[in-house]
Protein backbone atom coordinates (compact mmCIF):
# COMPACT_ATOMS: atom_id res chain seq x y z
CA UNK A 1 0.00 0.00 0.00
CA UNK A 2 1.01 3.82 -0.30
CA UNK A 3 1.32 5.53 2.57
CA UNK A 4 2.10 9.15 2.92
CA UNK A 5 4.76 10.10 5.43
CA UNK A 6 4.80 14.27 6.73
CA UNK A 7 7.77 15.94 8.05
CA UNK A 8 9.20 15.90 5.58
CA UNK A 9 6.56 14.92 3.04
CA UNK A 10 7.67 11.57 1.33
CA UNK A 11 5.60 8.52 0.01
CA UNK A 12 6.68 5.17 0.81
CA UNK A 13 5.36 1.57 -0.58
CA UNK A 14 4.35 -0.57 2.52
CA UNK A 15 3.52 -4.38 2.78
CA UNK A 16 2.48 -6.36 5.66
CA UNK A 17 0.41 -4.21 7.47
CA UNK A 18 -3.08 -5.53 8.50
CA UNK A 19 -4.61 -2.61 11.01
CA UNK A 20 -3.02 1.08 11.58
CA UNK A 21 -1.68 -0.10 14.84
CA UNK A 22 0.11 -2.80 12.86
CA UNK A 23 1.43 -0.15 10.44
CA UNK A 24 2.58 2.49 13.45
CA UNK A 25 4.52 -0.35 14.80
CA UNK A 26 6.24 -1.75 11.55
CA UNK A 27 7.01 2.23 10.84
CA UNK A 28 7.93 2.84 14.64
CA UNK A 29 6.31 5.45 15.11
CA UNK A 30 4.40 6.52 18.57
CA UNK A 31 0.74 5.96 18.54
CA UNK A 32 0.07 9.36 20.79
CA UNK A 33 1.94 11.02 18.82
CA UNK A 34 0.15 9.96 14.99
CA UNK A 35 -3.03 10.42 13.48
CA UNK A 36 -3.61 8.02 10.31
CA UNK A 37 -6.03 8.62 7.73
CA UNK A 38 -7.27 5.52 5.26
CA UNK A 39 -8.40 6.55 1.86
CA UNK A 40 -9.40 9.98 3.16
CA UNK A 41 -10.97 9.20 6.40
CA UNK A 42 -9.94 8.96 10.15
CA UNK A 43 -9.09 5.67 10.78
CA UNK A 44 -8.43 4.24 14.80
CA UNK A 45 -5.97 1.39 15.95
CA UNK A 46 -7.54 -1.47 15.13
CA UNK A 47 -9.23 -0.34 11.51
CA UNK A 48 -8.11 -3.30 8.94
CA UNK A 49 -5.94 -2.08 5.96
CA UNK A 50 -5.79 -3.70 2.74
CA UNK A 51 -3.07 -3.16 -0.66
CA UNK A 52 -5.39 -0.99 -2.10
CA UNK A 53 -5.75 1.44 0.58
CA UNK A 54 -3.90 4.93 0.26
CA UNK A 55 -2.76 5.84 3.66
CA UNK A 56 -1.59 8.71 5.19
CA UNK A 57 0.22 8.74 8.37
CA UNK A 58 -0.19 12.37 10.25
CA UNK A 59 2.30 13.69 13.16
CA UNK A 60 0.77 16.13 15.61
CA UNK A 61 3.48 17.28 17.32
CA UNK A 62 3.91 20.80 17.24
CA UNK A 63 7.18 22.08 19.05
CA UNK A 64 6.55 25.89 19.05
CA UNK A 65 5.30 27.65 21.62
CA UNK B 1 -12.06 -5.33 2.46
CA UNK B 2 -11.39 -2.33 5.16
CA UNK B 3 -12.86 -3.81 7.93
CA UNK B 4 -15.51 -2.11 10.30
CA UNK B 5 -12.71 -1.96 13.83
CA UNK B 6 -14.37 -0.46 16.74
CA UNK B 7 -17.27 1.19 17.52
CA UNK B 8 -18.22 4.48 19.26
CA UNK B 9 -18.50 4.48 23.04
CA UNK B 10 -21.43 6.90 22.55
CA UNK B 11 -23.70 5.84 19.81
CA UNK B 12 -21.92 2.57 18.74
CA UNK B 13 -21.37 3.72 15.30
CA UNK B 14 -18.21 3.06 13.57
CA UNK B 15 -15.55 4.77 15.21
CA UNK B 16 -12.87 7.25 13.71
CA UNK B 17 -10.20 7.37 16.65
CA UNK B 18 -9.07 5.57 19.85
CA UNK B 19 -8.42 7.32 23.04
CA UNK B 20 -6.52 5.43 25.24
CA UNK B 21 -6.84 7.96 27.92
CA UNK B 22 -10.55 7.86 27.94
CA UNK B 23 -10.69 4.19 27.16
CA UNK B 24 -12.79 4.92 24.14
CA UNK B 25 -13.15 5.25 20.89
CA UNK B 26 -15.30 7.94 19.49
CA UNK B 27 -16.97 8.55 16.19
CA UNK B 28 -16.91 11.87 14.12
CA UNK B 29 -20.20 13.51 16.13
CA UNK B 30 -19.03 12.31 19.62
CA UNK B 31 -15.38 13.04 19.00
CA UNK B 32 -16.29 16.72 18.58
CA UNK B 33 -19.09 16.58 21.30
CA UNK B 34 -15.99 15.35 23.96
CA UNK B 35 -13.56 17.86 22.49
CA UNK B 36 -16.53 20.70 23.30
CA UNK B 37 -16.95 19.88 26.35
CA UNK B 38 -13.23 19.64 27.51
CA UNK B 39 -12.89 23.51 25.96
CA UNK B 40 -15.90 24.36 27.89
CA UNK B 41 -15.32 22.95 31.11
CA UNK B 42 -12.11 24.54 31.23
CA UNK B 43 -13.02 28.03 30.35
CA UNK B 44 -15.68 27.03 33.21
CA UNK B 45 -13.31 26.17 35.56
CA UNK B 46 -10.64 28.74 35.26
CA UNK B 47 -13.00 31.64 34.27
CA UNK B 48 -11.28 32.11 31.12
CA UNK B 49 -14.10 33.98 29.04
CA UNK B 50 -17.00 35.84 29.58
CA UNK B 51 -20.10 35.82 26.68
CA UNK B 52 -19.64 39.37 26.30
CA UNK B 53 -15.86 39.55 25.30
CA UNK B 54 -14.46 40.69 22.65
CA UNK B 55 -11.29 37.56 21.83
CA UNK B 56 -8.03 37.96 20.08
CA UNK B 57 -7.07 34.49 19.38
CA UNK B 58 -3.34 34.17 18.35
CA UNK B 59 -3.38 32.72 14.93
CA UNK B 60 -0.43 30.54 13.43
CA UNK B 61 -1.89 28.37 10.89
CA UNK B 62 -1.39 25.06 12.59
CA UNK B 63 -3.92 22.91 14.38
CA UNK B 64 -4.11 24.12 17.65
CA UNK B 65 -5.06 27.75 16.72
CA UNK B 66 -7.50 27.58 14.20
CA UNK B 67 -8.92 24.38 16.02
CA UNK B 68 -9.02 26.71 19.31
CA UNK B 69 -10.76 29.54 16.84
CA UNK B 70 -13.12 26.78 15.63
CA UNK B 71 -14.26 26.04 18.98
CA UNK B 72 -14.71 29.45 20.41
CA UNK B 73 -16.81 30.76 17.20
CA UNK B 74 -19.00 27.80 16.95
CA UNK B 75 -19.78 28.70 21.23
CA UNK B 76 -20.63 32.43 20.11
CA UNK B 77 -17.91 34.14 21.40
CA UNK B 78 -16.43 37.11 19.77
CA UNK B 79 -13.73 35.88 18.13
CA UNK B 80 -10.59 37.63 15.69
CA UNK B 81 -7.72 36.23 14.70
CA UNK B 82 -4.18 37.65 15.10
CA UNK B 83 -1.47 36.31 12.70
CA UNK B 84 2.42 37.60 13.43
CA UNK B 85 4.80 37.34 10.17
CA UNK B 86 7.70 35.94 12.08
CA UNK B 87 9.81 35.84 8.88
CA UNK B 88 10.54 32.38 8.94
CA UNK B 89 10.98 31.54 5.58
CA UNK B 90 8.72 29.69 3.38
CA UNK B 91 7.24 28.22 6.34
CA UNK B 92 6.09 31.79 7.32
CA UNK B 93 4.56 32.35 4.21
CA UNK B 94 2.46 29.52 3.94
CA UNK B 95 1.43 29.22 7.38
CA UNK B 96 -0.08 32.58 6.37
CA UNK B 97 -1.80 31.23 3.61
CA UNK B 98 -3.70 28.74 5.78
CA UNK B 99 -4.72 31.53 8.45
CA UNK B 100 -5.99 33.57 5.53
CA UNK B 101 -7.75 30.72 4.00
CA UNK B 102 -9.49 29.89 7.46
CA UNK B 103 -10.32 33.36 8.51
CA UNK B 104 -12.00 34.15 4.97
CA UNK B 105 -13.73 30.99 4.83
CA UNK B 106 -16.00 31.88 7.67
CA UNK B 107 -15.79 35.14 7.20
CA UNK B 108 -13.76 35.92 10.22
CA UNK B 109 -11.64 39.08 11.18
CA UNK B 110 -8.17 38.46 10.72
CA UNK B 111 -5.74 40.77 11.64
CA UNK B 112 -2.12 40.21 10.56
CA UNK B 113 0.96 41.60 11.41
CA UNK B 114 4.72 41.55 10.21
CA UNK B 115 7.46 41.85 12.62
CA UNK B 116 9.72 42.73 10.11
CA UNK B 117 7.53 45.17 8.86
CA UNK B 118 6.91 46.63 12.69
CA UNK B 119 9.99 46.20 14.41
CA UNK B 120 12.69 45.90 11.02
CA UNK B 121 13.66 42.76 12.10
CA UNK B 122 12.63 38.68 11.76
CA UNK B 123 12.56 35.43 14.05
CA UNK B 124 16.26 34.22 12.06
CA UNK B 125 17.58 37.51 12.34
CA UNK B 126 17.36 37.88 16.22
CA UNK B 127 18.30 34.44 17.02
CA UNK B 128 21.26 35.27 15.26
CA UNK B 129 21.73 38.74 16.39
CA UNK B 130 21.17 38.46 20.01
CA UNK B 131 22.84 34.40 20.49
CA UNK B 132 19.21 33.40 21.59
CA UNK B 133 17.68 30.28 21.10
CA UNK B 134 15.28 31.30 17.94
CA UNK B 135 12.22 29.28 20.02
CA UNK B 136 12.70 31.93 22.68
CA UNK B 137 13.36 35.00 19.80
CA UNK B 138 10.17 33.59 18.60
CA UNK B 139 8.54 33.58 22.12
CA UNK B 140 9.43 37.05 23.25
CA UNK B 141 8.31 38.34 20.02
CA UNK B 142 5.13 36.99 19.81
CA UNK B 143 4.07 37.72 23.12
CA UNK B 144 4.84 41.21 22.49
CA UNK B 145 2.83 41.83 19.55
CA UNK B 146 0.05 39.53 20.71
CA UNK B 147 -0.20 41.82 23.80
CA UNK B 148 0.22 45.50 21.85
CA UNK B 149 -2.27 43.84 19.43
CA UNK B 150 -4.97 43.65 21.85
CA UNK B 151 -4.26 46.36 24.26
CA UNK B 152 -4.75 48.54 21.10
CA UNK B 153 -7.92 47.07 19.83
CA UNK B 154 -9.61 46.90 22.79
CA UNK B 155 -10.10 42.97 23.13
CA UNK B 156 -10.37 41.76 26.43
CA UNK B 157 -8.31 38.46 26.23
CA UNK B 158 -5.97 36.68 23.75
CA UNK B 159 -6.42 32.90 23.17
CA UNK B 160 -3.39 31.17 22.62
CA UNK B 161 -3.75 27.17 21.58
CA UNK B 162 -1.46 25.87 23.91
CA UNK B 163 -2.80 22.61 24.58
CA UNK B 164 -2.50 19.58 26.95
CA UNK B 165 0.74 18.55 25.32
CA UNK B 166 1.88 22.07 25.71
CA UNK B 167 1.48 22.59 28.96
CA UNK B 168 2.34 19.08 30.38
CA UNK B 169 5.81 19.65 28.53
CA UNK B 170 6.61 22.86 29.96
CA UNK B 171 5.55 22.11 33.14
CA UNK B 172 8.45 18.43 32.77
CA UNK B 173 10.98 20.98 31.91
CA UNK B 174 10.33 23.55 34.80
CA UNK B 175 10.35 20.82 36.95
CA UNK B 176 13.20 19.00 35.88
CA UNK B 177 15.24 22.78 36.86
CA UNK B 178 13.19 23.17 39.85
CA UNK B 179 12.32 26.29 38.29
CA UNK B 180 9.62 27.96 40.78
CA UNK B 181 9.54 31.34 38.90
CA UNK B 182 8.17 29.72 36.25
CA UNK B 183 5.90 27.35 37.59
CA UNK B 184 4.66 29.66 40.01
CA UNK B 185 3.42 31.56 36.80
CA UNK B 186 2.79 28.09 34.69
CA UNK B 187 -1.16 28.68 34.86
CA UNK B 188 -4.20 28.42 31.88
CA UNK B 189 -4.79 31.77 32.54
CA UNK B 190 -3.41 35.37 33.64
CA UNK B 191 -4.99 38.16 34.54
CA UNK B 192 -4.41 41.39 33.24
CA UNK B 193 -1.83 43.51 34.93
CA UNK B 194 0.74 46.34 34.52
CA UNK B 195 -0.49 47.24 31.29
CA UNK B 196 -0.49 43.32 29.86
CA UNK B 197 -4.08 41.87 28.68
CA UNK B 198 -5.18 39.16 30.22
CA UNK B 199 -4.51 35.63 28.49
CA UNK B 200 -6.05 32.35 28.03
CA UNK B 201 -5.44 28.51 27.05
CA UNK B 202 -8.67 26.80 26.43
CA UNK B 203 -6.95 23.79 24.78
CA UNK B 204 -5.60 22.81 27.81
CA UNK B 205 -7.45 19.54 28.38
CA UNK B 206 -7.28 18.22 25.28
CA UNK B 207 -4.02 17.02 23.74
CA UNK B 208 -2.81 17.93 20.30
CA UNK B 209 -3.75 14.16 18.91
CA UNK B 210 -7.31 15.31 19.99
CA UNK B 211 -6.79 18.93 18.30
CA UNK B 212 -5.53 17.26 15.44
CA UNK B 213 -8.56 14.81 14.96
CA UNK B 214 -11.12 17.68 15.67
CA UNK B 215 -9.57 19.41 12.57
CA UNK B 216 -9.59 16.52 10.46
CA UNK B 217 -13.36 15.68 11.33
CA UNK B 218 -14.25 19.55 10.75
CA UNK B 219 -12.80 19.88 7.50
CA UNK B 220 -10.19 22.44 8.89
CA UNK B 221 -6.90 22.40 6.53
CA UNK B 222 -4.07 23.32 8.57
CA UNK B 223 -0.35 23.29 8.07
CA UNK B 224 0.65 19.54 8.90
CA UNK B 225 4.67 20.86 8.42
CA UNK B 226 6.68 21.57 11.22
CA UNK B 227 8.50 25.29 11.71
CA UNK B 228 12.13 23.96 10.59
CA UNK B 229 13.62 25.96 13.64
CA UNK B 230 11.59 24.26 16.00
CA UNK B 231 12.79 20.87 14.65
CA UNK B 232 15.01 18.77 17.32
CA UNK B 233 14.62 21.07 20.42
CA UNK B 234 14.54 20.69 23.79
CA UNK B 235 10.89 20.96 24.04
CA UNK B 236 10.02 18.38 21.43
CA UNK B 237 12.39 16.22 23.44
CA UNK B 238 9.93 16.70 26.36
CA UNK B 239 7.14 15.36 24.94
CA UNK B 240 8.52 12.60 23.33
CA UNK B 241 9.32 11.74 26.82
CA UNK B 242 6.14 11.99 28.23
CA UNK B 243 4.46 9.89 24.87
CA UNK B 244 6.44 7.65 25.91
CA UNK B 245 5.06 7.33 29.76
CA UNK B 246 1.43 7.91 28.40
CA UNK B 247 1.47 4.47 26.04
CA UNK B 248 2.29 2.37 29.23
CA UNK B 249 0.06 4.60 31.75
CA UNK B 250 -2.79 6.42 29.27
CA UNK B 251 -3.82 9.40 31.32
CA UNK B 252 -0.32 10.15 33.06
CA UNK B 253 -0.57 13.10 31.28
CA UNK B 254 -3.28 14.59 32.22
CA UNK B 255 -2.93 13.47 35.85
CA UNK B 256 0.92 15.16 35.49
CA UNK B 257 -0.42 18.67 34.71
CA UNK B 258 -3.81 18.69 35.61
CA UNK B 259 -2.71 17.17 39.34
CA UNK B 260 -0.25 20.51 39.50
CA UNK B 261 -2.95 23.07 38.76
CA UNK B 262 -4.93 21.44 41.66
CA UNK B 263 -2.63 20.55 44.33
CA UNK B 264 0.96 22.41 43.23
CA UNK B 265 -0.24 25.51 41.49
CA UNK B 266 -1.71 27.04 45.19
CA UNK B 267 1.33 26.00 47.16
CA UNK B 268 3.02 28.41 44.63
CA UNK B 269 0.97 31.09 44.80
CA UNK B 270 2.47 34.43 45.34
CA UNK B 271 6.01 33.01 44.57
CA UNK B 272 6.29 34.23 41.31
CA UNK B 273 8.15 38.18 40.31
CA UNK B 274 5.46 39.54 38.71
CA UNK B 275 2.55 38.42 41.29
CA UNK B 276 5.15 39.96 44.50
CA UNK B 277 5.08 43.65 42.56
CA UNK B 278 8.82 43.62 42.35
CA UNK B 279 8.34 44.89 38.52
CA UNK B 280 9.09 48.46 36.96
CA UNK B 281 8.67 50.19 33.70
CA UNK B 282 10.82 49.74 30.96
CA UNK B 283 12.69 52.82 30.04
CA UNK B 284 12.39 52.71 26.44
CA UNK B 285 8.70 51.49 26.42
CA UNK B 286 7.26 51.82 29.51
CA UNK B 287 5.99 48.24 29.95
CA UNK B 288 6.37 46.45 33.01
CA UNK B 289 9.43 44.70 33.73
CA UNK B 290 11.90 43.65 36.19
CA UNK B 291 15.20 45.32 34.35
CA UNK B 292 16.09 48.77 33.30
CA UNK B 293 15.21 48.02 29.95
CA UNK B 294 12.31 45.41 29.15
CA UNK B 295 13.77 41.94 27.03
CA UNK B 296 11.98 43.23 24.47
CA UNK B 297 13.70 46.54 23.66
CA UNK B 298 17.07 44.94 24.06
CA UNK B 299 16.21 42.09 21.72
CA UNK B 300 14.80 45.06 18.75
CA UNK B 301 17.67 47.28 19.44
CA UNK B 302 20.09 44.36 18.64
CA UNK B 303 18.35 42.23 16.20
CA UNK B 304 16.53 45.63 14.47
CA UNK B 305 20.52 47.20 13.58
CA UNK B 306 21.42 43.25 12.23
CA UNK B 307 22.08 42.56 8.77
CA UNK B 308 18.42 39.83 7.71
CA UNK B 309 19.57 36.34 8.32
CA UNK B 310 18.24 34.00 5.98
CA UNK B 311 16.47 31.22 7.59
CA UNK B 312 18.94 28.32 6.48
CA UNK B 313 21.60 29.93 8.91
CA UNK B 314 19.88 29.47 12.44
CA UNK B 315 18.40 25.52 11.12
CA UNK B 316 19.27 22.66 13.75
CA UNK B 317 22.30 21.24 11.86
CA UNK B 318 20.84 18.12 10.89
CA UNK B 319 18.31 20.25 8.58
CA UNK B 320 20.68 22.43 6.89
CA UNK B 321 21.07 21.91 3.50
Amino acid sequence: MKVLLRNPRREVDLEGASTVDRLLEILQLDREAHLVIRNGTLVPGDARLTPDDVIEVRPVISGGL
Amino acid sequence: MTGVGSKCRACKEPAVIDLPRHNAHFCAEHLQQLCRRQVAKAIDDFEMLGPDDRVLVAVSGGKDSLAVWDLLVEAGYRADGLYVGLGIGDYSSESKGYAQRFAADRDLELITVDLRDEYGYDVPTAASATGRVPCSACGLSKRRLFDRAAVGGGYDVVVTGHNLDDEAAVLFGNTLRWDVEYLARQLPVLPAANGFPKKVKPLVRLTERETAAWCLVRGIDYLVEECPIAAGNKHLGYKAALNSIEAGSPGAKAAFYHGFLDRMSPVLEGRSTSSSGDLSRCSRCGDATTAHVCAFCRLVEKAGAHQPVPVEMVLPKRRRR
